[in-house]
């Protein structure tokens, strides 16, 4: 299985990759770590036009304190995410959702701008986003914007990312104190989610979001209202499906998905507040 | 494109199609087929190779991403004639049958001691997720790592 030929553009800097996407346009994937992309290509299911390698723009690769939040450049390695103190100390459900991502190997190459800009529904990062509630910054020809992580997710394997923009930085506002808990269900090691739960609950609030539950990544957004009204985690986790509508496969048909939804969503809240 | 990449400490500079994998530079245009390719999906580790010191799947990765790269595959593991550890460990321990996953599996616990050198047996387990066997049923491959760790 051999990827269809493609032109390679590398970049080393987000202005030198702006200029390839804005002449290449539509014709153009960036390539970061690889590991959602080369698969994809191998399997002939992408065939881009034209590469344009940003792994070695290294000013992209950060983990920074940043007040209230903690930055992290979209090039960080999940590998890097992982064993970073500062993540540890500061988001620890991010911490432990990137342990859960692929494998060792693979947690050596992709990176956590590369997981949530492809938008796979079945991916764990973009869940651990939605409980925080985290602004994600784009480059484009017309300079930066900030976009939240509700309004990211636009279908499957899209986002509101245009052609011609890069996603720069993750924000996670920093939850000190909060509760978390992260549960991803799969019948064999290093397999994708058959349904995951990230929950992050502080002040009485929950931030959830689901894995696997819909075309785009989702907040299970009936049970985090359940939560906001004083409902009790076994309470709230009966609505965890309510709203979403996933789909069947080998692995689990819908019915099983919603129960799934309720039971992962039921440990993550009792976790989280334990 | 002409890259340039150290391979087991020697310079190879060769021009590539920039759709080369890396598992696939390294077998048919350098000649070193230890690295063996097995599933071609990033699932089973067969592939698996060192880029700059830490374990990567060389199926899922183009050779031009490792231009400049230091790269290192299970023939650049021994030295003076000499085994390394991990080797000699699975060696000892019986830590393969078919030996078909076994230079993934060992360049995969090379750098997994590496990056935690006293790992639990669980550690160890996780560790080695990435890599599949189908012989062994793990047990005295976890064995020989944890035989390293010691």
């Amino acid at each position: 299985m051999i990827p269809a030929a493609f032109e390679y553009i590398r970049a080393d800097s987000a202005d030198a990759a702006l200029a390839a996407l804005a002449e290449h346009g539509d014709e153009a994937k960036l390539l970061a770590g690889g590991h959602s992309l080369i698969p994809l290509m191998r399997f002939r299911l992408a065939r881009p036009e034209v590469i344009v390698d940003v792994g070695r723009v290294d000013d992209l690769k950060y983990i920074n304190d940043a007040g209230d939040h903690l930055a992290i450049g979209a090039l960080t390695r999940h590998s890097d995410v992982e064993t970073s103190d500062l993540v540890k100390a500061e988001a620890p459900l991010l911490s432990a959702a990137t342990s859960h991502v692929g494998d060792p190997q693979v947690r050596h190459r992709g990176t956590i701008g590369g997981s949530v800009a492809h938008g796979d529904p079945a991916s764990d990062i973009p869940s651990v986003l939605l409980a925080f509630g985290a602004t994600l910054i784009a480059q484009g020809p017309g300079g930066t914007r900030e976009i939240s992580v509700d309004d990211f997710f636009k279908g499957f394997l899209e986002t509101d990312l245009a052609p011609d923009e890069i996603l720069t930085e993750i924000r996670l506002p920093k939850a000190a104190g909060a509760g978390w808990s992260f549960q991803k269900f799969n019948r064999r090691a290093q397999d994708w989610a058959i349904v995951g739960v990230s929950a992050l609950v502080q002040n009485g609030t929950a931030g959830i979001g689901l894995v696997n539950m819909d075309s785009t990544p989702v907040r299970a957004a009936a049970a985090e209202a359940a939560v906001a009204s004083g409902a009790s985690p076994a309470e709230a986790a009966e609505s965890a499906a309510i709203g979403c509508e996933p789909t069947s496969d080998l692995n689990a048909s819908v019915e099983y998905r919603q129960h799934l939804a309720r039971v992962l969503t039921r440990r993550a809240l009792e976790e989280a507040t334990a | 494109m002409e890259i340039s990449v150290k391979i087991n400490g020697e310079e190879h500079r060769q021009e590539v199609e920039p759709r080369t994998l890396l598992v696939h530079f390294l077998r048919d245009q350098i000649g070193l087929t230890g690295t063996n390719i097995g599933c071609d999906t990033s699932s089973c580790g067969a592939c698996t190779v060192h880029v700059n010191g830490e374990s990567v799947k060389s199926c899922t990765m183009f050779a031009v991403q490792a231009d400049g790269e230091e790269v290192l595959t299970i023939e650049g593991l021994a030295s003076n004639g000499e085994l390394h550890p991990m080797q000699e460990a699975f060696r000892q321990c019986h830590a393969l049958q078919c030996g078909y996953c076994t230079p993934g599996m060992v360049m995969a616990s090379v750098s997994l001691i590496q990056e935690n050198p006293n790992p639990t047996e669980a550690e160890v387990r996780e560790g080695l997720e990435g890599n599949l066997c189908r012989c062994t049923g793990y047990h005295n491959i976890v064995k020989a790592v944890m035989e390293v760790a010691k």
